[in-house]
């Protein structure tokens, strides 16, 4: 490990060379939007809403997953980016059925969030209206696909952190879909602990508990963050 | 909520609402200006409004509130005479913006909603019954939309805000204060 120094946004840094983009930029008050990192779990790169210029090179590349190095100079808010990011999300409101005023996650939510700081006023893509199914056999908790972004988060912690795995995606492009298992009902799941740690990690209202109405369900993942610092004491 | 100039000819802009396939929510919303509508209706005359007792769009309209999506052959013919019709159409609250509850059905399809919830398939008498569209869906996908207001529904304040500044001739800056769902 060694320090390098680079600049994002015009802006003068140093930071670890084992240290991500999206990190280094953080700790120096830039914030770059995400919606599939999670801190506590390993990076994904799988939403691109951390899409970055990197000068010198061609194509963008993730934050979240790209290295810094020395003499790097990034910037993570032009013009272009804005408009990808714009699209990125519009297409996830048209890939599902998001009804954010019925929702349990209504005004607690990354991607109702996310539209207002991108200031999506409407959506200009199509909607793809997909029949998509609910899983309610689990005794605390629901699945409902419509609202599901594939960002992977609850897959992550329920590997990573709880170890078991019960989560993984099936499918491929947009037949891609969250399952349970050998894709059998979420209350049938042998391997399922019943923990929640997939419905705090949700960032909408996919993952939600039982009985709770319309926006009434509040999330919090902070607890990754302590349970990742007392791995890194232990060890 | 009768303007005293609507019979007669009057100077002021012409303001209308029109109600496609909402719960009413925005209009409600609308009517929690409260003292507020007076000075509004002091600025312009409202035309045309499930509030208001006229029956037809008039010729020339130049601010219309939209609430609701559209969702019936009806809903699509009405947006498209409003548009000709006027100069500053809004989109007004979720489901004209999104589709929003209306669009939940849109998934399943129309057969399976009208046996649902009307007991028995198409409607026996299409020319008093509009026909359902095979989706419910944003204004903006049928007609060009100039101001989307965003909320589920907007306050009252948000959209006194934004009949004003558009009477003022001014594109009302609505991000701090509406976004979806809320």
């Amino acid at each position: 490990m060694r320090v390098v120094t680079l600049k994002i946004n015009g802006q003068e840094m140093s930071g670890r060379d084992d240290e991500d983009i999206l990190h280094v930029a953080r700790e120096h008050g830039i914030d770059i939007p995400t919606l599939c990192q999670l801190d506590g779990v390993s990076e994904w790169g799988g939403c691109r809403l951390c899409l970055v210029e990197i000068e010198g090179s061609p194509k963008l590349s993730a934050a979240c997953v790209t290295k810094v190095s020395e003499g790097m100079v990034v910037n993570t808010n032009t013009e272009r980016l804005a408009g990808y990011r714009k699209s990125i999300v519009e297409m996830l409101f048209t890939e599902g059925n998001h009804v954010c005023s019925v929702c349990v996650s209504n005004n607690n939510c990354e991607l109702q969030d996310m539209s207002h700081e991108l200031k999506i006023d409407h959506i200009s893509l199509p909607y793809r209206y997909p029949l998509k199914e609910v899983d309610a056999s689990h005794d605390l908790f629901i699945f409902d696909a419509n609202r599901c972004i594939l960002c992977t988060r609850c897959i992550r912690v329920c590997d990573e952190v709880e170890g078991a795995h019960t989560w993984d995606i099936a499918g491929r492009g947009i037949k891609s879909q969250l399952i349970s298992d050998l894709h059998q009902p979420w209350g049938d799941s042998p391997s399922c602990t019943s923990c929640g740690k997939c419905v705090e990690a949700c960032p909408t209202g996919a993952l939600f508990e039982k009985g709770k109405a319309a926006g009434e369900m509040v999330k919090d993942a902070r607890f990754l963050v302590y349970l990742e610092e007392m791995k890194e004491e232990k060890s | 909520m009768i303007s005293e100039n609507s019979d007669t000819a009057s100077n002021l802009p012409k303001l209308a609402t029109v109600w496609l396939d909402g719960c009413s929510g925005c209009h409600m919303s609308l009517l929690d200006m409260d003292h507020r509508l007076l000075t509004l209706l002091e600025q312009a005359d409202l035309v045309y409004s499930p509030l208001v007792d006229q029956k037809h769009f008039p010729d020339y309209v130049d601010i219309t509130l939209v609430e609701g999506a559209i969702s019936s052959e009806a809903d699509l013919e009405k947006i498209l005479h409003v548009r000709a019709h006027t100069k500053i159409l809004v989109s007004l609250g979720d489901c004209a913006v999104t589709a929003n509850v209306p669009s939940l059905r849109n998934p399943l399809g129309v057969n399976a909603i009208l046996e649902r919830v009307s007991a028995g398939g198409l409607p026996k008498q299409p020319d008093t019954v509009p026909l359902l569209c095979a989706h419910a869906r944003p204004v903006h996908t049928a007609v060009k939309v100039d101001l989307f207001v965003p909320g589920c529904p907007p306050s009252a304040d948000t959209i006194f805000l934004v009949i004003s500044e558009l009477l003022a001739g001014r594109q009302p800056d609505l991000h701090a204060i509406t976004r979806f769902g809320l």
